[in-house]
């Protein structure tokens, strides 16, 4: 698993926000790589949860990846992981050739599960807030928020408070939080798990024009098999904990699609496909007996 | 303005008028009471006056010195508490059970060690606030989402910046809660101990006036306490309404 290259629709970089094409864009290039990645939690009595691994993982600029397993299954931590959040116990983690060791690189962003707008700031100020601690200057910060604002649909909720929007917006928020700090590796920690859904349709949309504006890789760790199917150039599945990928599947969308290829054929056969790997592991992520079976 | 504010309004208003009616009536005698009116006048003299001048300010002063001793000494210690879960642990059925301790047995035992001057007044009131700032701090600092901290990661903010553009606003109103009730247990703690065993201030400046059948300079100050510490809760009240009505609260 990992390693393959990526047969992909030549990579679009937008107005606004996109960041120049790099030499290997849509090319395959390998943009984050795992070897033999494992992490150890340790435990109350000296023995360790081993959460996660080894998994090995290739990432090529500028695809649209999924993770989907059952719960519980060490998802969050191999993003954690590859963000740099938490040191990995074995193995190595690179993002652009570079080891990542405990400590978020610049060039990736990370959006939460979890309600992460700052509840002191305006819409405006927590878009800014990433930009205001790097320095940035004024009219550029100025810029990239009036643009992720208008992006995201928060334009008449840019002096608002995260309290006064609904969960759908305060995601937007963190979103355009990301976004504008022009990441070139996107993680998304189960962002719209919150969610109704309708809404995490809409904003799946969002999000597949974002990753075609900004040109950027993206990885995103779902418990929604259609979520995955509809979003992801490939998808990862990965086995009850401790979490291993089993199973690499690719969709082969073109890369212009939307929620509406949920309509497909090849959607359903996506799905049950994933279903197909995930159940037996569901069943022993929940402990349900062989009679569920 | 609200309905309930009006109603409110309505109620002490209603008191008022009350009490001031009983007094007139003679149902409350006037060694026992005198009339609201006549305490307003009476204040008002006083304060042109200006007899009680250094008592006021010298209650004022330790108020204050005892509040900003709590805020500061609370938060201190208890975001080491919280630093230390250990320390927290052990230590928290003592601060569970504080409030029981009848400080103002001490305060004998207080004049000894520091002598009969404001010091013990000011401990006092810094030990009946502290412990508050203390619990509000260690709740405030436990309620800060994890997320939030990551969030502060991903962005490459150091812990010193993530203290002070993180979690101190993310604790921001519970430490408002602590300090709020710093302040009004200080002015109890200062009040009171000048009260038992002091020579000057307010709350001595009451007792003397209550020891000498002086019941108009007594209702006076004690319209004076009374008064000042309604503004003090006003102007906090106000404060914390802002507050929390940004976050939706």
């Amino acid at each position: 698993m990992g390693g393959s290259v990526i047969d992909m629709t030549t990579g679009q970089h937008g107005r606004g926000l996109a960041r120049e094409a790099g030499p290997g864009a849509g090319m395959g290039e390998v943009h984050a790589e795992l070897r033999q990645v494992k992490r150890i939690y340790p435990g109350t009595n000296g023995g360790g949860v081993h959460a996660l691994g080894p998994v090995d993982l290739d990432l090529a600029r500028g695809e649209f990846y999924s993770v989907v397993g059952p719960s519980g299954c060490g998802k969050s931590t191999l993003l954690d992981v590859l963000a740099g959040l938490s040191a990995p116990t074995e193995g190595s983690i690179l993002f652009e050739g570079r080891e990542v060791a405990g400590k978020v690189p610049p060039g990736i962003g990370v959006v939460f599960q979890e309600d992460a707008a700052f509840p002191w700031l305006t819409v405006e100020d927590n878009i800014a807030f990433g930009l205001r601690r790097a320095g940035t200057d004024a009219a550029e910060v100025e810029r990239r928020v009036s643009y992720a604002i208008g992006f995201m649909g928060l334009k008449d909720f840019s002096r608002a408070y995260p309290a006064q929007l609904s969960g759908g917006m305060r995601q937007r928020v963190c979103i355009a939080r990301t976004l504008v700090m022009q990441p070139r590796l996107i993680l998304l920690d189960e962002p719209f798990g919150a969610l109704d859904a309708q809404t995490r349709l809409l904003m799946g949309d969002e999000l597949l024009k974002l990753w075609r504006e900004t040109g950027a890789t993206v990885m995103l760790i779902t418990h929604a098999l259609d979520e995955a199917a509809m979003l992801s150039d490939r998808i990862g599945v990965m086995s009850a904990r401790p979490g291993r990928l089993i199973a690499d599947i690719r969709t082969h969308w073109p890369r212009e699609r939307d929620s509406r290829i949920a309509a497909e054929e090849s959607f359903g056969a996506i799905t049950s496909r994933l279903w197909g790997l995930l159940r037996d592991e569901s069943v022993k992520a929940t402990g349900m007996s062989e009679r569920a079976r | 303005m609200k309905r309930a504010t009006w109603v409110r309004g309505l109620v002490v208003i209603g008191f008022i008028l009350l009490l001031e009616a009983l007094c007139r009536w003679g149902v409350i005698g006037r060694m026992t009471m005198i009339p609201p009116s006549e305490m307003a006048v009476q204040l008002w003299k006083l304060l042109q006056s200006g007899r009680y001048n250094a008592d006021i300010l010298q209650t004022l002063g330790n108020v204050l010195a005892a509040f900003v001793a709590a805020v500061v000494g609370g938060f201190l210690i208890g975001s080491i508490l919280h630093a230390l879960p250990r320390v927290r642990r052990a230590i928290d059925p003592f601060l569970a059970t504080y409030y029981a301790i009848p400080f103002f047995a001490f305060y004998p035992l207080m004049v000894v060690i520091f002598g009969l001057n404001a010091a013990p007044i000011i401990l006092i009131g810094f030990l009946f606030g502290v412990v508050a700032m203390i619990i509000n701090t260690m709740n405030g600092l436990d309620r800060i989402p994890r997320v939030l901290v990551k969030t502060a990661r991903v962005n490459g903010l150091g812990p010193l910046r993530t203290a002070w553009l993180i979690k101190l606003p993310s604790a921001a109103p519970q430490l408002f809660t602590g300090v709020k009730l710093a302040i009004a247990y200080c002015f109890i703690g200062v009040i009171a101990a000048e009260f038992i065993m002091s020579t000057s201030g307010l709350g001595y400046s009451i007792a003397y006036a209550f020891n000498n059948f002086d019941n108009r300079s007594m209702y006076a100050l004690m319209l004076f306490i009374i008064t000042l510490v309604t503004i003090i809760n006003a102007f906090f009240h106000v404060w914390e309404r802002r507050i929390m009505a940004r976050r939706g609260m």
